[in-house]
């Protein structure tokens, strides 16, 4: 009986285990397939270097990592201020009942595959850049011009793809800022809107935070919904209507016909996407962890 | 007044922001929904695609996606319920705990691209898998993993404490508490994850599409490439063969993110009622 307990309890330790085994091999097999061109080409021109060109064998990707910055800039700057502001209407203005639907409707927002962001960001969101913001932006900038398939239209979908994200972790850590918090603001004479904007979300700063740095992981991460839209050019975009091509992309888009030391190439973008985003996530887990707000 | 006035601003922005963003999601789905349910018919379901997917139907992508699917969930599962077993009846505090936390949160952060890049490097070349259903699934196993986790973790946890104690004081093993009493509690959290899961590896595209490759043939056995509905969708945006065979696809699958979510929040909600 009891050697059966400590088999069972082996073999459930093991299970546990096979997370940090997948984690393990993933780390030797995109680091020792990305090594080799890694060595040849050298980190600093293969990070710095401003062509890239896999069939004349050049392989910078200061383009590819210009495109993603953009696509993930412009997200942010989209997708912060309208999380905040549906993290504050879930936890300060909704009732319970509505809050919950509210809820289920942004999760229905992350439950959406990439994909259909993609074409749907294809489908609506390119056309509409080029028929009706071109014109606007030829206006002011006659020399404008524009595809459609530019870094903004990538900004606009990924900023609806990283918005649960931002709302569910910030809402949790509003929603777990004590009572007496408010309670003293409004006793001192402030009013709801100077609680919340003075006291509320100065207290939730750690969740938010973090919420934050957790999108910005996603945003670079994105694959799918991005390659459909920027317009896969590798160059670095002048302005946010130019096309772009990003890290993600361009390996999911370029891997079915490389050549041997193209894919190594692409193996070395996953190597440093791999670490942006381990980065990333390692620092969202320790703020969180450091000042005690609530987990993803 | 000038203070109300502000805040009547405040708060008028904010119920806009959060109508826009409603309003965001209503569009999407509408729009997809309206364009797409017209071009399902029956014979898109059943026929095989014909040129490239222009003609005919979605059949063996939909058998394709099911199939590897049910190979990452009934790899995944298994591993994931008795990982979170560990977590939360075996593990002691320790340096070992927190390393395995820290990976299994490593792991749910990693890029479906980074994913995809393994699994070719690892399930299709190294171990000979080629493009395959079983590469596809494998990988995509590890992927739903730490939601598996996390869920089945969540409801453990609300299981009382006196409900183990009152079996171990019966002079039941620690396994037979688990097994009889603390897992029967808490199926519908197993449930949940298991239906996220599903939900993610039904809409996974990047990752599939570097293991399974991307055959339109009936997939029979584990070792045959298919294609998958997110991957066809894919291609058929991207190459824009045929709008009303991808507006099809993609409301077919909205419409099974649509039941899922239902379920997840239906199974969930009575979990909160318990």
């Amino acid at each position: 009986m009891k050697t059966r307990e400590k088999a069972i309890e082996k073999i459930i330790l093991i299970c546990a285990a096979v997370s940090t085994l997948a984690v393990a091999l993933i780390t030797i097999f995109i680091f020792s397939s990305g090594f080799p061109v890694l060595k040849s080409y050298g980190v600093f021109n293969f990070i710095f270097g401003e062509n890239w060109r896999p069939t004349g064998g050049q392989y910078g990707i200061l383009p590819l990592i210009a495109g993603t910055l953009g696509v993930t800039l412009g997200a942010l700057i989209i997708g912060i201020p309208t999380g905040l502001g549906c993290a504050v209407f879930l936890a300060e203005m909704l009732k319970k009942r509505s809050a919950r639907l509210f809820k289920a409707a942004i999760e229905l927002l992350a439950g959406i595959p990439s994909v259909v962001y993609g074409f749907f960001g294809l489908a609506v969101i390119v056309p509409v850049i080029r028929e009706y913001i071109l014109p606007l932006v030829q206006k002011i900038n006659p020399d404008a011009s524009s595809s459609g398939f530019s870094v903004l239209a990538g900004a606009i979908i990924l900023a609806i793809m990283i918005l649960p994200t931002i709302v569910s972790i910030s809402e949790n850590s509003i929603s777990a800022v004590p009572r007496e918090f408010r309670e003293a603001s409004l006793a001192l004479g402030a009013d709801k809107r100077e609680t919340i904007t003075k006291v509320i979300l100065p207290a939730a700063k750690s969740g938010i935070f973090s919420s934050i740095i957790l999108a910005m992981g996603r945003a670079i991460g994105e694959t799918m919904a991005v390659l459909l839209i920027t317009g896969n050019m590798a160059q670095i975009p002048g302005s946010p209507l130019d096309s772009a091509a990003t890290l993600t992309g361009t390996i999911a888009m370029e891997m079915s016909y490389a050549t041997p030391e193209h894919q190594s190439a692409l193996f070395a973008i996953g190597i440093i996407l791999f670490v942006i985003i381990v980065i990333l996530n390692s620092i969202a887990q320790a703020i969180m962890r450091k000042f005690g707000g609530m987990t993803a | 007044m000038n203070k109300n006035v502000k805040s009547k601003g405040y708060f008028g922005l904010i119920g806009l922001v959060a109508a826009i963003t409603l309003g965001v999601l209503i569009l999407i789905i509408g729009f997809i929904l309206v364009r797409g349910i017209p071009n399902i018919s029956l014979e898109f379901l059943t026929d095989s695609p014909r040129m490239m997917g222009k003609e005919g139907g979605i059949f063996p992508v939909i058998i394709g996606t099911l199939y590897v699917t049910l190979v990452s969930i009934i790899i995944a599962t298994p591993i994931g319920v008795a990982a979170a077993i560990y977590f939360s009846e075996y593990a002691k505090k320790g340096k070992l705990i927190n390393i395995i936390r820290f990976f299994t949160e490593v792991l749910a952060g990693i890029p479906s691209v980074i994913f995809g890049l393994f699994g070719f490097a690892f399930f299709v070349v190294f171990l000979g898998m080629g493009w395959s259903v079983i590469s596809g699934g494998l990988t995509l196993s590890m992927m739903i993993l730490p939601t598996l986790i996390r869920s089945t973790e969540e409801s453990l946890k609300t299981v009382p404490v006196s409900y183990r104690e009152g079996s171990l004081a019966l002079g039941a093993t620690k396994w037979e508490t688990v097994k009889k009493v603390v897992l029967p509690c808490c199926k519908s959290g197993v449930l949940t994850g298991l239906i996220l899961g599903i939900g993610r590896a039904i809409g996974e595209t990047a990752a599939v599409m570097l293991t399974v490759g991307g055959s339109l043939k009936l997939p029979v056995s584990v070792f045959d490439s298919t294609r998958t509905m997110a991957v066809h969708l894919y291609t058929l945006a991207s190459e824009g063969l045929s709008d009303e065979k991808t507006y099809a696809t993609a409301a077919l699958l909205i419409i099974i993110v649509l039941i899922i979510n239902t379920l997840a929040n239906y199974i969930s909600g009575k979990l909160a009622k318990e």
